[in-house]
């Protein structure tokens, strides 16, 4: 049986029911690695909100979710809390707000542990330590002794990335998590995401719309767009072989060195136009 | 700059607190004892403020004054921000119709003016310094529920909330544990600001007699006596005004000072 698995999963929002998720379904294996891409609006993140049981309160919510055996919808508010952040976890975005400022950032990755294995503060410590250690941070003492306005986006991504894995969670969604990051700081946090994700055997949820750093993490992909599913497949396949004309933008803006010198880049229009859904 | 406001601040505040914890242990003469040969003194070197139309000190009385104005104070800050603060953060963080049931029960408080309230209480219970701390208190919870209120929406769109929901904290947790630490800031500013306009209300119902009644010193209600011999003896308004005055503006002072003090847009990065 798959980890998660989503059937038919439809999110409106507010009183005029705009729809931000149509009819998504796939699964994702115990230790898979999936991605999901589209651009900004598209549905990625709610579709990783829903899972998490996280919608705001004007949304509604429409087909089925079964992570670990638990099916979302039905949870208690409580129970839902006691799966986020062990079974589940998530790694933000924007590394600047993702950290409580008025707490240190070792305190922070504590709390995870604390809140679901009840750790003593003691040995809470040095797992925390050990933890931002693995992640790839030289100085985790000093890391977790500092202010998230001490540390800098790179490090501050990292010690988000140890919260998200510090229970050794089944799944974990990570949303567009170098995105906010410059490209060399953005390859050795990917290459450290995917050593520790190695490591623990977790599950990936990988959300991007940069089709290259997908292919770096995931071996599926899924391409959404205005909330729907166009494409899914391996990631090779994709690349060789694209169908939805959208996805055909996506692979050639992706590879930029198939571009001869001195012609103009490749935009994902050229090959899909929004407006009218049609290819050209 | 923005220093000097502050320690202006902690200065004048200073001053009062100063005032108030020696009339603890030392006044020049009894501050409530009628000395009926000695009216109407001027300042001079036994009586440095001169005396009252009972013949009283009134460096005496002033000092005394200091402790009601400061015991108001806190108790009616203290009594606005355990109400109103956890009430703004609950309409903050639950939204919708609590929200709406907080926030407009806060507007009709905050139509009713702290001196309606007070006289209505005063007519009902008698003229006090409590019943003037309570009303003081009261009158002074929607302004704290509105800034807590207001700081909980700015810090519940953050998205370090959503991290710590993702990690399973409960919404209780949310708020103690972040909601509650990122608000303190303002939540201070609020108080300050809040102990400011306390003492002018507080003088103003003891003025009014609705406030500590004589022969316990006030500053308002000082400043009720002087006006009997407004014409004769100008100076005894004079003195608690002047230290109303010092005492407002010193809180004003300290609650901006304060603000600019813990912005975070003007916090240095060390």
């Amino acid at each position: 049986m798959s980890l998660l698995e989503v059937r038919d999963l439809t999110v409106r929002f507010g009183r005029h029911r705009t729809v931000a998720v149509d009819g998504v379904s796939f699964s994702l294996a115990a230790g898979g690695r999936l991605g999901l891409i589209g651009e900004s609006g598209s549905g990625k993140t709610v579709t990783a909100l829903a899972i998490l049981g996280l919608l705001p309160g004007n949304a509604d919510l429409s087909g089925e979710i079964d992570l670990a055996g638990h099916r979302i919808a039905t949870l208690s508010e409580q129970r839902l809390s006691r799966l986020r952040g062990d079974v589940v976890s998530m790694v933000f975005q924007e590394p600047m707000t993702a950290l409580d400022p008025t707490m240190r950032a070792g305190r922070q990755v504590a709390e995870v542990l604390r809140l679901h294995a009840g750790a003593e503060a003691g040995p809470a410590r040095d797992r925390v330590v050990a933890m931002l250690a693995e992640v790839g941070l030289a100085d985790p003492e000093r890391v977790a002794d500092s202010f998230p306005h001490q540390l800098s986006g790179g490090q501050r991504q990292r010690v988000i990335l140890a919260m998200a894995l510090i229970n050794a969670p089944e799944l974990v969604i990570c949303d567009e998590p170098t995105t906010a990051l410059d490209v060399t700081v953005q390859a050795t946090v990917l290459e450290k995401l995917d050593q520790v994700l190695d490591a623990s055997g977790a599950a990936c949820l990988f959300i991007s719309h940069d089709l290259a750093v997908v292919s770096q993490v995931c071996d599926q992909v899924m391409v959404m767009l205005d909330g729907r599913l166009v494409e899914s497949g391996s990631v090779a396949e994709l690349f060789t072989n694209p169908k939805h004309p959208y996805t055909k933008g996506l692979v050639a803006t992706a590879r930029l060195d198939a571009v001869e010198p001195g012609q103009r880049l490749p935009v994902v229009e050229d090959f899909y136009h929004p407006a009218t859904g049609e290819s050209r | 700059m923005k220093k000097a406001q502050l320690v202006a601040g902690l200065v004048l505040v200073g001053l009062v607190v100063l005032a108030a914890v020696v009339s603890l242990f030392w006044t020049p003469f009894d501050p409530i004892r009628v000395v009926p040969g000695e009216r109407l003194a001027p300042p001079s070197l036994t009586h440095f403020l001169g005396t009252d139309g009972f013949g009283i000190d009134i460096f005496s009385r002033l000092l005394v004054g200091a402790r009601t104005t400061l015991a108001v104070g806190i108790i009616s800050v203290s009594l606005a921000a355990v109400f109103g603060v956890p009430l703004g953060m609950l309409a903050g963080q639950a939204g919708g119709w609590v929200d709406d049931v907080v926030m407009r029960t806060a507007d009709v408080v905050y139509a009713l003016p702290a001196l309606l309230l007070a006289m209505l209480l005063a007519s009902v219970f008698g003229a006090s310094t409590t019943t003037a701390m309570i009303a003081i208190g009261v009158a002074s919870i929607p302004a704290f529920a509105r800034v807590a209120r207001a700081g909980t929406l700015q810090v519940m769109a953050a998205d370090f909330i959503l991290a710590a929901r993702v990690s399973g904290t409960s919404r209780w947790g949310v708020a103690s544990r972040h909601v509650a630490p990122n608000i303190a800031p303002v939540i201070g500013v609020q108080a300050s600001v809040g102990f400011a306009m306390a003492i002018l209300a507080e003088a103003a119902l003891s003025y009014l007699g609705l406030g500590t009644p004589r022969p316990n010193p006030t500053w308002g209600n000082m400043l009720r006596d002087a006006q009997n011999y407004l014409f004769v003896a100008p100076l005894q308004a004079v003195w608690p005004g002047l230290a109303i005055a010092v005492a407002v503006l010193g809180f004003n002072l300290l609650g901006d000072g304060l603000r600019d003090y813990l912005d975070p847009r003007l916090r240095e990065v060390p």
